[in-house]
């Protein structure tokens, strides 16, 4: 194993062992987060939709499991699971689109889970849905539920592109509210010009705590703000070592 | 329904540790199992993608069979999408004819859908520079989004050439290298290593088994 594998490894372990212990030891207290306006407003827009009687449409976006963006779509998938809990009071359940198979499947798991959990009976196969396989074909066929299926709010939350403005665009002529988030950088500068609640960087991440923490989300967080400040300082201790000569 | 739960928990936490493991470590069984493990994953992959298929197939026949609104597209998805599965199956996807569907009717229609991002991206920078109650977003006339503009208006003209001039000294020399290999370089550099870090926090979720994107997750309850 060469050195950048094992910094990459021992990464991963000093991770693991950071987050495990603080999820220990946060275990009984309450978790207190920056405020974010789009989450607060998500939670809105679900009371809303409960008492409404409308949809909440979550996108997922059009990566696949197999790739480096799973991430994201696990991001997603698991805002789609505690949305799902959250909306089994109402008469419609929330309607998931996705641009791969397998996220399909398992977007249609979630939502079976939820109902299993709420003891809640009316499951819908095709609440979940694959709308297209390509970025554009994904997004068109998404397009439709947005318009015709008395969606209230939209949460975009996996891997998109530039189509993204398709959705967004959809959204503020349906004239619904919309939370948007990608690990994608080109996706993220439009959503920041097209969506009502863009959500920047790491913060696609940090939905579900925000939804409805646990202990593992609260040590997530916090794992991400020391690795996160572990970095500045590397960056800064080699800035000045490379301004000294030193590298 | 709780073992049940457990017991795909334990198979999805021992899977993504073996492969996890075998990514970094290379002793021969961690590799050889790894390898194993991801072929595997390629082949059911494939199959979530028919999965999948019958899945846009069972809703677009509804919304034809129920009259809904847009029905006659969905009969036109469904007599597209077998067509070109059967051709592709019978013909192999190398063939000329489905090079041709590819790139006769695939790519101009991405390709129409591509420009018409032109059109909504330049509204939405138009909305971004209404008033906020009249362009429906809650967090607009701010200093960052008359930044946001500004710069996407000065890369804009840094880039392309003005009829007569051609580029325009000083910003397509100065300005906007300096802004694109400074500027937007290091803000990207610096929302990258957070969605790095967001992607390792997820993973290390899902191999704790806090989020557990797969079955019912005993922790909540449930039939």
């Amino acid at each position: 194993m060469n050195w950048i594998g094992l910094a990459g490894f021992g990464l991963v372990i000093f991770s693991a062992i950071l987050m495990a212990g603080l999820a220990f030891l946060r275990r009984k207290s309450t978790p207190a987060f920056r405020e974010i306006p789009a989450f607060a407003r998500l939670r809105k827009a679900i009371g809303l939709a409960v008492e409404e009687g409308s949809r909440l449409h979550i996108s997922l976006g059009r990566g696949g499991l197999t790739t480096p963006q799973s991430a994201a779509e696990l991001a997603g998938l698991e805002m789609l699971r505690r949305i799902a809990e959250l909306t089994s009071a109402s008469d419609r359940p929330p309607v998931a689109t996705s641009g791969d198979g397998a996220v399909t499947i398992l977007s249609q798991d979630a939502l079976l889970a939820s109902e299993r959990v709420t003891l809640s009976t009316g499951y819908d196969a095709t609440a979940a849905r694959l709308t297209g396989l390509t970025p554009f074909s994904y997004a068109v066929g998404a397009l439709p539920v947005m318009q015709d299926e008395n969606v209230s709010a939209n949460v975009l939350m996996g891997n998109f592109g530039v189509e993204v403005a398709l959705l967004t665009d959809t959204a503020e002529r349906e004239n619904t509210s919309t939370l948007a988030g990608s690990d994608n950088l080109s996706a993220q500068a439009i959503l920041y010009a097209s969506a009502q609640d863009p959500l920047i960087g790491e913060e696609l991440y940090a939905a579900g705590a925000y939804i409805k923490a646990r202990p593992f989300h609260t040590a997530s967080l916090t794992t991400q703000d020391i690795l996160r400040w572990l970095i500045v300082i590397g960056i800064l201790v080699g800035a000045l070592l490379k301004l000294a000569g030193v590298l | 329904m709780k073992l049940k739960g457990l017991f795909s928990a334990v198979i999805a936490i021992a899977t993504g540790l073996i492969v996890l493991v075998g990514y970094f470590v290379e002793i021969p069984i961690l590799v050889n199992l790894r390898i194993t493990i991801l072929n595997w994953v390629i082949i059911l992959a494939a199959v979530a993608l028919f999965v999948g298929l019958f899945n846009l197939l069972a809703v677009h026949a509804d919304k034809f069979r129920n009259k809904e609104k847009g029905g006659i597209y969905s009969l036109i998805l469904i007599f597209s999408l077998l067509t070109t599965l059967i051709l592709g199956l019978w013909l192999r996807p190398d063939h000329a004819l489905m090079a041709l569907i590819f790139t006769a009717i695939q790519l101009p229609v991405e390709t129409s859908l591509m420009a018409m991002l032109v059109v909504t991206l330049t509204y939405a920078s138009i909305r971004l520079l209404r008033p906020a109650q009249y362009a429906g977003l809650r967090r607009r006339n701010n200093l960052i989004s008359i930044i946001f503009l500004v710069t996407a208006l000065l890369i804009l003209l840094g880039t392309a050439p003005v009829p007569f001039i051609g580029s325009v000294p000083i910003l397509g020399d100065l300005i906007r290298p300096f802004i694109v290999q400074v500027l937007a370089a290091a803000g990207a550099r610096g929302i990258l290593i957070g969605v790095a870090l967001g992607s390792l926090t997820t993973g290390l979720r899902v191999l704790f088994g806090a989020d557990r994107p797969y079955g019912s997750d005993p922790s909540r309850g449930g039939k």
